[in-house]
């Protein structure tokens, strides 16, 4: 196929922005992930943003902030759940993530033109992304940022000890909630960059890749985006180079670095 | 009138139907040191979160001196290996603390050595430690400790008593601690609770080693409680915290083990 070589750089731009703009967000944010032990809740929160996708569509519109409702939502129920105490949280998790997914897969199967899509929901379209798309990935980015930056040393606090954190004066449901909200724009916004199944790599994979190196929490998130924005250039490069998909590109760059990381000597532990 | 820090009064609570906390009253006040102690199971975590505010009684009253700060040191606290955290770090987070301040109360406990060491490669004593000066810092009203000395060695556990003496001295704040180490307690408490669910017995820690409750609570355990307290006297007098002086009779055996 015969592509202009500045249409082809074009949409690599987008991508790599879109890409970079959200591997900013994800880093450190999925670094509180993965100090809290919370992996699966990032699972589900991207499986309940397919259900938003869907249900946006059923509404008629493709507007992130369905999905981020959405996502919101199912966290919401979480908490509620939660307080029953009946169930660990791990199966409350098990059961919220599978039906979201399912009922996104039900609601988007139902309608007759979007079923062709349904890899791009899955695992993204980051080379279909247009300068509009990417500049709300940038504020989105920069909202998270900001939001995590605010509820840092609170959030940081909780994740240590909560019981310590609510004695100490920190608004422990309050900087809970935040945080799921901030997960949840990302996930919203990240949708067409890398999808519903791949989305919590990009939080996880950067962030465990960043322990390797970093001797304090904040180190920690920074390198975590240093390491995602890298996968993103090399997902991309990847995918450009041998036509393969660039979303599971971009995980498979990640956890190259991860282990590449593995291998280096840990200048933290004596 | 009583100018307590903080008052439980009458504190009833159930978890799913079984009673776990029964008219339970007790206050803490400025420069008093009161510990809590009875068998596990005994519901004393359960007086203490209810005393910090993490847990709602079912009934009866919760009262606080107003804008009073609270130091709290947890029991036991498990960081996860994948949080780089540094020693310093984790005092920093205590809200409105600065260097100086974390400095301060590092030197304090004795811990300076391993502020840049990550917590989870600290020892179980030095760990203590560190929680004792999370709890400190920010100069609290009131220290609300969870068995403190617990993995600390013998020495380690007299020298981090006789600071929260010290610290009650200098700061003039309220303790309330737990413990189950009786040794240790009867010699620098104003007054101990023995808790069973419900208040079995209360008082300075010189009348209640002759409560009838007390022993049946403790049995042998009391009579060794005696034994060291007498060891104790011998090592701080020069404090002056030290109670025991009318279970002179019970320790001639002490000397031996001595």
């Amino acid at each position: 196929m015969a592509r202009g070589a500045i249409m082809i750089d074009g949409f690599i731009l987008n991508a790599t922005l879109a890409g970079i703009f959200v591997a900013l967000a994800a880093g450190p944010l999925g670094c509180f992930l993965v100090w809290r032990r919370m992996a699966y809740f990032g699972d589900t929160i991207s499986h309940s943003a397919l259900m938003g996708v869907g249900l946006g569509i059923a509404f008629g519109t493709a507007s992130p902030w369905v999905i981020m409702v959405t996502c919101a939502l199912v966290s919401g129920l979480l908490l509620l759940l939660q307080r029953g105490g009946k169930f660990s949280t791990d199966t409350l998790l098990g059961i919220l993530a599978h039906s979201a997914l399912s009922i996104g897969l039900i609601i988007i199967a139902l309608q007759e033109s979007l079923r062709q899509d349904m890899m791009f929901f899955l695992i993204g379209d980051i080379l279909a992304i247009d300068i509009q798309s990417v500049m709300g990935i940038g504020i989105m980015t920069v909202v998270a940022l900001g939001g995590l930056a605010y509820i840092w040393k609170s959030l940081l606090s909780v994740t240590v000890h909560e019981d310590l954190a609510q004695v100490e004066g920190v608004n422990v449901l309050a900087t809970k909630v935040i945080y799921m909200l901030l997960i949840a724009l990302l996930v919203a916004f990240a949708m067409k960059v890398i999808g519903a199944l791949l989305i919590t790599s990009l939080m996880i994979i950067p962030a465990a890749a960043a322990r390797n190196i970093a001797r304090s929490p904040f180190h920690m998130a920074l390198y975590s985006m240093i390491i995602g924005s890298l996968s993103v250039v090399m997902g991309i490069m990847m995918s450009n180079q041998w036509d393969i998909p660039a979303g599971p590109s971009i995980v498979l760059s990640a956890l190259i670095l991860f282990l590449v990381g593995r291998g280096l000597p840990n200048r933290f532990r004596i | 009138m009583n100018s307590f820090l903080i008052e439980l009064e009458k504190v009833c609570l159930a978890f799913s139907g079984r009673e776990v906390l029964e008219e339970v009253s007790f206050s803490v006040s400025r420069g008093e040191i009161v510990t809590l102690i009875g068998p596990n199971g005994a519901g004393k975590s359960t007086v203490m979160k209810i005393a910090l505010g993490l847990l709602e009684p079912d009934k009866g009253q919760v009262r606080r001196a107003s804008e009073i700060s609270i130091g709290y040191m947890p029991q036991r606290i498990t960081i996860e290996d994948i949080l780089p955290l540094s020693v310093r770090d984790f005092l920093m987070l205590r809200p409105g603390t600065d260097q100086p301040q974390v400095d301060e109360v590092m030197e304090l406990v004795r811990i300076t050595h391993v502020a840049a060491s990550p917590v989870q490669r600290i020892s179980g004593g030095e760990m203590q430690r560190v929680l004792m000066a999370r709890a400190l810092l920010g100069n609290p009203d009131l220290i609300v400790l969870d068995e403190p000395v617990q993995g600390v060695n013998i020495g380690g556990q007299e020298e981090l008593y006789h600071l929260i003496g010290k610290v009650r001295d200098e700061k003039n704040c309220g303790v309330l601690m737990i413990s189950h180490d009786l040794h240790m307690v009867m010699a620098g408490t104003d007054k101990v609770i023995c808790l069973n669910r419900h208040i079995c017995c209360s008082g300075e820690p010189g009348n209640i080693q002759d409560h009838p409750e007390y022993h049946a609570l403790f049995g042998q355990q009391s009579e060794a409680v005696a034994l060291y307290t007498h060891h104790h006297d011998h090592h701080h007098d020069s404090h002056g915290d030290v109670v025991l002086d009318d279970s002179g009779d019970k320790h001639g055996a002490g000397c031996d083990h001595d």
